[in-house]
């Protein structure tokens, strides 16, 4: 007999103006495994899984499950055959408790009535069953983020899903809570779950899997059995060419300070105390500092202070010599202070202008690019983007005019990138620089952010990856609840040390830092 | 088939297409409704409606009823540019109608009362547009408040200034105010002989191809100028304007005065022309403004494309006076107009459509 498979998508061809997302693309799903699917970003990964679960059409190709070939429209189908997704962005309702959302939109009732008990014993045995550990009645809003993930899972197993579609799920997970997702994946694989697991992780990847499909741009490049290969086997698949994962750096010795934060405050948006705690530090020329720390510690409201997008309560910003605590953005970013921001769909591009007008996005009111009477000077700016285009390798449908909403993620970063450094600044703010972003991609932002600290440029990095914290930085600052609780060199430091600064659990003891 | 591929592709071409077919399905839609009342006139009546003034026997008729359109048309255009405008920054402009009659009765009063000469009371109405326009802006940038709930709320409150102010400028036997033509012949615009091209009819006035050159300057303002990409930009994405270190809050001041001006000037152009008086005793806001959302968005949001939609819902709507009253209400080229605007929600589904079809022809010639 053939092999069982849960899920088979054979030939997939599914195409968009100006570019084939999925060029005949075959992914066999087995019974009770756990299937990687690797590729860099606008590979075709998140492509075929919205063929899969009824998002897109498939202009060519099959889908069969258990053999038999399905027709899948709409999400509603792709649930109807038992296809559940975890998706990146959680898709909960933050005021009700878990409970209620995994009951959402099948709810069970009596005379219109809602009948939660028999929905609470179901979430708590799927819950025990899988080692899960949710809360039914815990306020979505107060859980963690590896908890709110734990509910999309166990939404998944309330509708009783068997195969069960991962997308990319550890990107916003703590070291810890990514070993629990991992185990949790075994267990369900275990009970004879077929599971499909994006990722461009490789380690992950090794760990995790059983095999592992890579994709490259667009087209099949094969699967591998994971015991049978190697993390560099499986990057040269992803990207094409050999990656070196160590980051390469010289020493080098720091400079004048650049950027002096003094005892800074910054308001919580969400919360009543203030996110940034009376935090102080400064970053000198020809340095990386990383600002280190689990999301949500302070760090985005930090970089916010730093750049002028939010004001401080407290403090003052020495930049240059110069007090800028009260000077506007554009003050701050004309005087060569660039910033590559965490979230680039809300403050990093203009997504429905085109990317030469992204590129300009820091410099249009410069005489290079408008006249003294107003204009905008279309073909210099074309010029310059395309230069920036060809330079930094940023891949579109239609270069210059390519609408900046439908680059890949990672393109769109790289033309933040390009723009933010090709500014000269003499303080770059990198936050998350590599999020979202592909191995291939990854390496070349490392060595960007390392030729800016060679330069003589002061770097100030805000990282949740791990490997970068210890790999790109010459100082580390870890950051917990609002505070700098640490300062460590990277040299001398393990992550395991680290782990436990960014848990806060040696505050206490470092406090006279 | 490659160029026909790009041609069909291109957006300005689709919006055209898309609006057209809007068109389309409105006059079959009002040509269906006068079948319903009385088929035997329906055929005259349709006919009547789309031709205007180019059903009149006599050519000097033609002309003058051409003249009229026109001098409709442009303070309609002005509207429908106030309305893009503020649309291209993300904001929607619905009290073009209050800044309209800001501009309106600021225009009539500096004319009628202080015998102003015609520039001064259209900068004055100007002005009253933008402070009125800036009013709604501010309260936006700086107070949150939508620009839709305080444009409604304007729009009342200038409309019972308007009667009040104007009562002190009205004829005694009625509730219209003077004519201007007797009183106030020094604030009429001036016709630069244009009035001649449509056999002497003296309301063609400089207000249209003015109203033509204010689109022409908007496409330019928004399309080539750094202001316009600081404009759009703050529209499109306010955080990230924010970020590159625009003042995203005068901006939105800015855009909502610009957009209170142009509809200040489009009062201007239609009463300083002396073919119409105001009604003190009028009850609601002038539909000009509203009228203006309807041609900005018929006209794909583009200001060109402005002055062909703001022509064609005139057209119609003059048109709509020449058929058989005493059968059809003239109403129905209203209901043309609006089931055309209607229909504009549609625009991106006929572009998907569109778009779907170009796809599915693509992969077959790809084979």
């Amino acid at each position: 007999m053939a092999e069982q498979y849960a899920i088979e998508m054979l030939n997939i061809t599914k195409r968009f103006p100006g570019i084939i997302a999925n060029d005949n693309i075959t992914l066999q799903l087995k019974k009770g495994e756990i299937h990687a699917l690797l590729g860099e970003n606008g590979a075709g990964k998140s492509t075929l899984m919205s063929v899969l679960f009824g998002l897109y059409q498939a202009e060519e190709g099959i889908i069969k499950k258990d053999g038999v070939q399905v027709d899948i429209k709409d999400p509603n189908d792709a649930n109807a055959l038992g296809i559940g997704m975890v998706h990146q962005h959680f898709k909960l309702v933050d005021c009700f408790s878990v409970l209620d959302n995994i009951i959402l939109g099948v709810e069970p009732t009596k005379n219109g009535f809602l009948q939660k008990k028999e929905a609470r014993k179901k979430i708590v045995d799927l819950s025990n069953r899988y080692g899960l550990m949710v809360d039914p009645d815990a306020i979505v809003e107060d859980i963690t983020v590896g908890m709110q993930q734990r509910t999309e899972i166990l939404k998944m197993l309330y509708r009783d899903s068997e195969i069960l579609i991962f997308d990319e799920p550890t990107a916003v997970l703590t070291p810890q809570e990514i070993h629990e997702l991992m185990k949790i994946m075994k267990n369900l694989a275990k009970e004879g779950k077929s599971i499909l697991f994006i990722s461009h992780k490789l380690q992950e990847i090794m760990e995790v899997s059983d095999r592992c499909t890579v994709l490259r741009k667009g087209k099949y490049v094969g699967t591998v059995n994971t015991n049978e290969t190697t993390m560099e086997q499986l990057s040269a698949m992803m990207v094409g060419r050999n990656v070196n994962f160590h980051v390469e750096k010289e020493e080098k010795e720091a400079g004048e300070v650049i950027l002096e934060v003094k005892d800074i405050s910054v308001a919580s948006k969400t919360k009543g105390k203030d996110a940034v705690n009376h935090v102080s530090f400064n970053v000198r020329a020809g340095e990386i500092v990383c600002i280190a720390g689990i999301d949500g510690n302070g760090q985005t409201e930090l970089v916010y202070g730093i750049t002028g997008l939010e004001p401080l309560s407290n403090g003052s910003l020495i930049y240059k010599g110069e007090d800028i605590t009260k000077q506007s953005i554009r003050y701050r970013s004309v005087h060569g202070m660039s910033h590559i921001p965490e979230d680039r769909h809300k403050h990093g591009l203009v997504l429905d202008y085109s990317l030469e007008y992204n590129l300009v996005l820091q410099r249009y009111f410069e005489s290079q690019f408008t006249t003294k009477y107003g204009f905008l000077k279309r073909k210099e700016i074309r010029e310059y983007s395309d230069g920036l285009i060809e330079e930094h390798d940023i891949r579109s449908g239609q270069g210059s005019i390519t609408v900046a909403r439908s680059m890949s993620g990672g393109n769109q970063q790289k033309a933040i990138i390009a723009r933010e450094i090709d500014r000269d600044p003499d303080l770059l703010i990198a936050v998350q620089p590599t999020r979202g972003v592909d191995v291939g991609a990854i390496e070349a932002i490392h060595k960007q952010l390392i030729e800016q600290r060679d330069q003589g440029k002061a770097v100030l990095l805000v990282s949740l990856e791990l490997d970068e914290v210890m790999d790109v930085p010459d100082r580390i600052l870890v950051m917990f609840e609002g505070e700098i609780v640490g300062e460590l060199d990277p040299k001398k430091t393990t992550q395991e040390e680290l782990g436990l600064y960014m848990a806060g659990a040696k505050k206490d003891e470092v406090k006279s830092v | 088939m490659k160029s026909k591929k790009n041609w069909l592709r291109n957006d300005s071409v689709q919006a055209l297409l898309c609006s057209l077919i809007c068109v389309c399905i409105g006059i079959i839609i009002g040509y269906l409704v006068l079948l319903a009342i009385d088929p035997s006139g329906a055929g005259q009546a349709i006919t009547a409606i789309l031709k205007n003034w180019m059903n009149s026997s006599m050519a000097n008729l033609r002309l003058k009823n051409l003249g009229s359109t026109l001098v409709n048309t442009a303070p309609l255009l002005l509207c429908s540019l106030s309305v893009l405008f503020a649309y291209k920054v993300g904001l929607f402009n619905i009290g073009a109608s209050g800044q309209y009659c800001a501009g309106m009765t600021v225009a009539l009063y500096a004319a009628l009362a202080w015998h102003m000469n015609w520039v001064i009371c259209m900068i004055l109405a100007i002005l009253a547009g933008a402070v009125v326009g800036a009013i709604s802006g501010a309260l936006k940038a700086y107070r949150n408040v939508s620009e839709v709930i305080s444009g409604i709320m304007l729009n009342w409150i200038i409309l019972y200034i308007a009667n009040m102010v104007l009562s002190n400028v009205k004829e005694s036997t009625s509730t219209y105010t003077l004519k201007m033509a007797q009183n106030a012949p020094q604030a009429i615009l001036p016709t630069l002989g244009i009035d001649k091209l449509f056999n002497n009819f003296q309301y063609a006035t400089i207000a249209i191809p003015l109203a033509i050159i204010v689109a022409i300057l908007i496409w330019i303002l928004l399309e080539k100028t750094k202001l316009g990409y600081e404009l759009k930009a703050t529209g499109l994405n306010k955080n990230a304007a924010k970020y590159a270190g625009m003042k995203e809050n005068q901006n939105i001041i800015l855009t909502m005065a610009i957009s209170g001006a142009l509809a200040g000037l489009a009062a201007a152009c239609l009463y300083l022309t002396g073919i119409t008086q105001w009604s003190t005793g009028t009850t609601s806001v002038p539909g000009m403004g509203f009228n203006g959302i309807a041609a900005a968005f018929l006209g794909g949001l583009s200001p060109i494309g402005s002055i062909i939609s703001s022509y064609f819902i005139q057209h119609i709507t003059l048109g709509g006076t020449s058929i058989n009253l005493s059968v059809y209400p003239s109403q129905v080229a209203d209901l043309m107009s609006a089931i055309i605007i209607y229909l504009c929600g549609f625009v991106a589904f006929f572009k998907l459509m569109l778009n779907k079809w170009l796809d599915k022809r693509e992969s077959k010639g790809g084979k």
